[in-house]
């Protein structure tokens, strides 16, 4: 909706201010990154200062005792696990719905985007109950089972809205050639699909890397503790620990800063196009 | 094999899996919720007993904790729908236009919101509990001398200031998305005829982006009323139980007090209020929108 295109005197201005404003949104990390390499003292003393020395110390520390490489690689695990199966698991319904417009597909797609509005604390008391039931306390695979279900409403519900723009023209040719659904599916939609793929697989990405709620619900074995709940368990135990507890929270919002710096177009794109729909 | 029974195949291998993981993880709780939440059941281990309506007359005449939190959830929502959705869409507004560092503004502005809420509330607890005190020793602002957890109106507006400061950068991209999409010769029209840019933004470019605000509007309510993470890392529901939100509270009714019966009443509640909040606002909205 640009009007003009000149860089004039109030655009120069509106920058600026921009800018400033951005500052301002950087401060709590600001404070965060000095803070985490100050020694406890000088950290008491003056927060908002530049260290007096840096004590890369904490770091080490913090490393150990949160033991970050196995929490990175669990939180690792399950984000990735659940989001190969929920891709594969939803493309393949949404698929299924759009070509099969049968009435029972109708019926659970209605339920899908029913059950949407279904905040996770309405039903996570229940959820204990039959996660226990079946077994799935205290794993990593029940953990996943549980992002299966809590994402694939959502999920086959924005890859329908997708599968409906693809045109069926080429199916059928690939039909006449000797291909049977399967092939169909996995040789010409599933390509198609693929922009489809990276906005889901990033909107489920930041909600699994960052849930708390849900693994520590299921999660009660700290060799289990993903990024989250390992944070909120070294908070307990190390209460105004701050030259321990800044370093372990940099360490904590490194990867996915890492990922969103990397992916960041893709990110916007899928936000873009996970909202239009939604 | 022949047709119906292929059929009947590709029917199982393409839902099936979907449906399953469906019904076991959200319609069997759900429809347990139902039941549970007219009993008395104190854990998972043990049998819940069928008590009738007693939770609910308990928790509309007998629970203080349960209507404070109701209120500091609808007090909240109002404080953080609005300024969430005015910063975002001033962001965006300021952001579509052509400056030269725009897409790194972009970048910044919604950084914020790739870090869960948990550890974004333990940062932002360092920020209120030593930040603000230190500069307030530097600059004697009175504002940052507040004791800013402390106290249950500071406390408050902390909340909102680390939610607003988390998600205002996610409503500014679906802003932006709905900026970029009104047609610039309406604009160009309107200017030529003399319309001020407050009559533009008001008569052309708000009414031209009622599905972006429909679906901020939305996403704004939906988390502000489902808030748990930020509140538990930077309050904890505290001073006082002052902002323990809804969500906080069923889970401190269930996992701390033991009551699950209880906890799956409130529980059901809440799916209710917030089924009728946001299919009230989609539903005024949406008939606001207009096409150009």
């Amino acid at each position: 909706m640009e009007t003009s295109k000149n860089y004039r005197f109030s655009t120069f201005f509106t920058e600026i201010i921009m800018i400033l404003i951005a500052l301002l949104f950087l401060v709590p990390f600001y404070f965060l990154f000095v803070n985490s390499v100050k020694s406890f003292g000088d950290l008491l003393t003056n927060a908002a200062a530049w260290p007096k020395a840096f004590e890369w110390g904490n770091y080490q520390r913090a490393w150990e005792i949160t033991k970050f490489p196995k929490v990175l690689f669990n939180s690792l695990f399950v984000t990735i696990v659940s989001n190969l199966l929920l891709v594969l698991f939803s493309s393949m319904t949404a698929y299924r719905m759009v070509r099969h417009n049968s009435r029972f597909n109708r019926i659970l797609f209605a339920l899908f985007v029913a059950a949407m509005v279904i905040p996770f604390q309405s039903i996570m008391i229940p959820l204990v109950k039959v996660t226990s039931t079946v077994g799935l306390m205290n794993s990593h695979y029940g953990l996943i089972i549980c992002y299966l279900g809590f994402g694939i409403p959502i999920s086959v519900f924005l890859f329908h809205g997708f599968v409906k723009s693809v045109p069926i023209e080429i199916e059928e040719a690939a039909r006449v050639d000797g291909s049977n659904a399967y092939g169909v599916f996995f040789r010409i939609v599933y390509p198609l699909m693929r922009p489809m793929y990276v906005t889901i697989i990033i909107l489920n990405t930041l909600w699994i890397w960052n849930d708390y709620l849900l693994p520590s619900i299921i999660l009660q074995n700290s060799s289990l503790h993903t990024i989250p709940i390992a944070t909120y368990a070294f908070f307990g135990q190390y209460t105004k620990q701050w030259d321990l507890a800044l370093p372990a929270l940099v360490l904590g919002i490194t990867p996915v800063i890492i990922f969103f710096l990397l992916m960041q177009k893709y990110i916007i794109q899928g936000i873009t196009a996970g909202s239009v729909k939604g | 094999m022949n047709r119906k029974s292929s059929q009947m195949m590709q029917q199982f291998i393409f839902v099936g899996p979907a449906l399953f993981f469906f019904m076991l993880i959200i319609a069997a709780p759900f429809l347990l919720g139902m039941y549970y939440s007219f009993t008395e059941w104190s854990g998972a281990s043990k049998d819940p007993v069928w008590i009738g309506f007693a939770n609910f007359t308990k928790i509309f005449t007998d629970d203080p904790a349960f209507l404070k939190s109701f209120t500091f959830t609808a007090l909240f929502t109002v404080a953080g729908v609005l300024l969430t959705n005015l910063i975002g869409f001033f962001l965006a507004y300021f952001l579509t236009k052509p400056l030269k560092t725009k897409n790194l503004l972009r970048t910044v502005f919604f950084m914020p919101n790739v870090i869960g809420g948990l550890l974004l509330g333990f940062i932002w607890q360092f920020i209120f509990v030593r930040g603000f005190a230190s500069v307030g020793e530097v600059t004697g602002l009175a504002f940052f001398n507040l004791p800013w957890l402390g106290d249950e109106t500071t406390a408050f507006w902390a909340i909102v200031i680390v939610f607003v400061w988390q998600t205002a950068g996610y409503l500014m991209v679906i802003y932006i998305s709905s900026l970029n999409n009104v047609p610039t010769d309406v604009l160009e029209a309107a200017q030529i005829d003399g319309a001020t840019r407050g009559q533009i933004l008001r008569s052309i470019i708000v009414p031209l982006i009622m599905p972006g605000v429909t679906v901020c509007l939305f996403l704004a309510i939906s988390w502000s009323f489902k808030m748990f993470d930020l509140n538990l890392s930077l309050t904890k529901g505290g001073p006082f139980r002052s902002t323990e939100s809804l969500a906080l509270n069923i889970y401190n009714e269930a996992f701390v007090n033991g009551r699950y019966g209880l906890g799956t009443a409130k529980a059901l509640i809440f799916f209710i209020v917030v089924a009728i909040i946001t299919s009230i606002q989609v539903r005024l909205t949406k008939s606001r929108e207009v096409e150009a």
